[in-house]
């Protein structure tokens, strides 16, 4: 029982962080209705930011995170900018395609920085352990699960109440009519791929004061949150922390109970289990738990 | 063009007496001296359509096949290469350019025919298992056994559309990178791999030099002419497939699926056999590749070769196969050409670890990715695209249109 409980906490806090991630995809999709292929690469810029403010710059961990969240911020609004803008109105596909080719560009220049060592984040008591009924979670899991929860509740506010929340939603909605309203379609634009941006770069600041830090395939945890969407929907914002939690937590799961119950799938079948239950929810659901079913006009 | 009632030589006659002599009763022979006049549909969707056409690829033909006597060995592995990833480009553009299922799954398809082509085909040794059939067996083989695999992802690309398929083809990659990973009396395991195929047929063996039909032919040259001939068979048959019935098929699910459906194409069995044929494509490239390559090892098969067949497809031109082909040969050359770009350019070192702004293998790494958005941005035809103009403004020389 306690090696459950300790799994899905364990799970939890993964699952946050896959969470942020799929947010930041379920961002763009709605507001271009593209899938951003660049989102691991902004998640590796987003830690090696906080790691050049924290650990460089010296600068405590929070002011660090906060100046990484606006650089990843930036960095998605430059992204979209120069890659995405002159390419309105192209069929997703393509769009789709260019994000992979943002990607390689900006892993590249992001493995120049990161050279061979891993690039570790310091966070403040780090790996002191919060214990509860023989359950125990380190207090970065739970900062990351704090912020996340607090992040999810700013975004809400956001969306529900401001201004450009309001002209986000419209856009997201039909972007003609948005257009037609007075609203500058693509500076929402800008916006969306800033969030996501911002939430990557919180993403990965959590990853680099994780364990080992900001290594060469760090990359590959942000493609995680991609079956986390599809779980969830593409377009659905609930579905994404729904869906970044479960994923989390059948990762956590399968580490703890595959091993045992199936050792045939082999050793680290956990990394690739997300994937699994991916396809077996598209089955029995092609549009995710909570994504709208594709409605089309003949 | 002229309509065919000014030329009474040539117009369709109803009547079979006029056309005795030719052997079929629909057959129309091109006329003399109008090479561009086209009097049935079979003319028109010729595979060489153009005397021009057919002229400059028997020439391309003839030049290739005296390529290796022209070039060095060391890049004639890189031409043979690209001649072979050319198959597996054609192969993901019948699915993504002509059918428009966008598919990152390549990889996976390519990893099993490479693996079945090895087992079947490789020899057996102490770790891995090997049962050296001959080329003929294993070569079709691996097509047929991606193909099923490709045609059991059909059904799901049915219920699934655009990028919602383009992520599941991606849990494709990751899941069989698993698989690749684990089964490793088969492959070898990661880090240790394992030999690919025996390159033998018709009692020709492709891995070594020596006399052959009277000249002195090294193994390079042989491999070249090994895959010059399956390019050409390959390519023929795929273009043959895009201009039947199944190509304007595929062209109709991918511009509308409901439409296509409602004219009456099956969308379940064209898009399954979409998948089928490019994994066969993918599964005959992937044995052949590794074969060439020699120690492989299960790395090879992640998202990275995907992306790298998808740049081929994009950067060569989507839904050509003359663009496949010069897709495949370009990015398969791309490491030989930053390597050849490092010596000229100052800042680019030439180790891994060294100085400068960027190591080889970076700016490899960095190429491919501004190729993929440069073309997409500014010349979406690709290769072929830039083909076109280029002929389009000799067409018109001197005048520019």
């Amino acid at each position: 029982m306690t090696t459950l409980l300790q799994a899905l906490v364990t799970g939890f806090g993964q699952g946050a962080i896959y969470a942020l991630l799929a947010l930041g995809y379920v961002m763009i999709f709605k507001a271009t209705g593209v899938i951003s292929f660049a989102q691991p690469a902004l998640m590796v810029c987003g830690g090696l930011f906080s790691y050049h403010f924290s650990e460089e710059f010296g600068w405590p961990f929070w002011p660090a995170l906060g100046a990484a969240v606006a650089c990843g911020a930036l960095l998605g609004a430059i992204v979209e900018r120069l890659a995405l803008r002159p390419m309105v109105g192209k069929p997703v596909f393509t769009l789709a395609i260019i994000t992979i080719g943002v990607d390689v560009v900006l892993r590249v220049l992001a493995n120049r920085y990161i050279g061979s060592q891993a690039k570790p984040v310091e966070y403040p008591g780090g790996n002191d352990l919060l214990e509860a009924g023989g359950v125990s979670i380190t207090h970065q899991r739970l900062g990351l699960i704090a912020v996340t929860a607090v992040t999810l509740v700013a975004l809400a506010l956001f969306f529900r109440y401001s201004k450009a929340g309001l002209a986000m939603r419209a856009t997201a909605l039909d972007q003609e009519t948005a257009l037609a309203q007075g609203i500058r379609v693509g500076v929402m634009f800008a916006l969306a791929w800033a969030i996501a941006g911002g939430l990557a770069a919180i993403a990965g600041t959590f990853i680099a004061s994780g364990s080992v830090g900001i290594e060469q395939s760090t990359w590959l945890i942000a493609l995680k949150a991609l079956p986390a969407i599809i779980i969830g929907g593409l377009d659905s914002v609930p579905g994404a922390v729904i869906g970044g939690l479960a994923v989390g937590m059948i990762e956590a799961l399968t580490a703890v109970y595959q091993p045992d119950v199936a050792p045939w799938l082999g050793a680290n079948f956990a990394l690739v289990a997300p994937y699994a239950l991916m396809f077996v929810i598209l089955l029995v659901r092609p549009y995710g738990l909570f994504g709208t079913k594709e409605v089309e006009r003949v | 063009m002229s309509t065919p009632s000014r030329t009474p030589t040539s117009s369709p006659s109803p009547r079979p007496a006029s056309v005795a002599t030719a052997p079929g009763p629909t057959r129309h022979r091109p006329v003399r001296g109008r090479p561009r006049l086209r009097t049935s549909y079979a003319q028109d969707l010729a595979l060489l359509n153009t005397p021009a056409k057919r002229r400059s690829t028997i020439a391309l033909v003839v030049v290739s096949f005296l390529v290796p006597f022209l070039v060095t060995d060391d890049l004639l592995l890189v031409f043979t290469l690209g001649l072979i990833a050319s198959v597996g480009t054609i192969g993901l553009n019948l699915v993504t350019g002509y059918a428009g299922q966008v598919s990152l799954g390549h990889a996976f398809f390519i990893g099993v025919g490479a693996y079945t082509g090895a087992i079947l085909g490789g020899s057996e040794d102490a770790s891995v298992v090997g049962y050296g059939l001959p080329m003929l067996v294993w070569l079709p083989a691996a097509g047929l056994v991606a193909a099923l695999l490709g045609a059991l992802v059909g059904p799901i690309a049915v219920r699934l559309r655009g990028l919602y398929l383009a992520i599941v083809t991606l849990g494709l990659v990751f899941l069989g990178d698993h698989v690749f990973r684990e089964a490793d009396s088969l492959t070898g395991g990661p880090g240790v791999g394992r030999r690919g195929a025996q390159l033998e047929i018709l009692g020709i063996d492709f891995n070594a030099s020596g006399m052959l039909l009277g000249l002195e032919i090294s193994r390079a040259q042989r491999q070249f002419f090994l895959a010059l001939v399956f390019l050409i068979v390959f390519a023929v048959l795929a273009r043959n497939l895009t201009r039947s019935g199944v190509g304007r098929a595929f062209a109709a699910v991918r511009d509308r699926d409901v439409a296509a459906e409602v004219i009456g194409i099956d969308i379940t069995r064209t898009k399954m056999l979409a998948f089928a044929l490019s994994s066969f494509f993918a599964g005959v490239t992937g044995a052949m590749y590794y074969a060439v390559i020699g120690v492989f090892e299960p790395g090879a098969f992640g998202l990275l070769l995907s992306v790298q067949y998808l740049a081929m497809v994009l950067i060569g031109g989507v839904a050509t196969i003359s663009g496949s082909i010069m897709g495949a040969l370009f990015i398969t050359a791309l490491p030989r050409i930053s390597q050849e770009l490092a010596h000229v350019v100052p800042f680019i070192s030439e180790s891994a670890t060294g100085g400068g702004l960027l190591s080889v293998f970076q700016l490899e790494a960095i190429l491919y990715g501004l190729l993929i958005v440069g073309f997409l941005i500014f010349e979406p035809r690709g290769l072929y695209g830039i083909w076109l103009r280029i002929r389009n403004y000799w067409k018109g020389w001197p005048f520019s249109y």
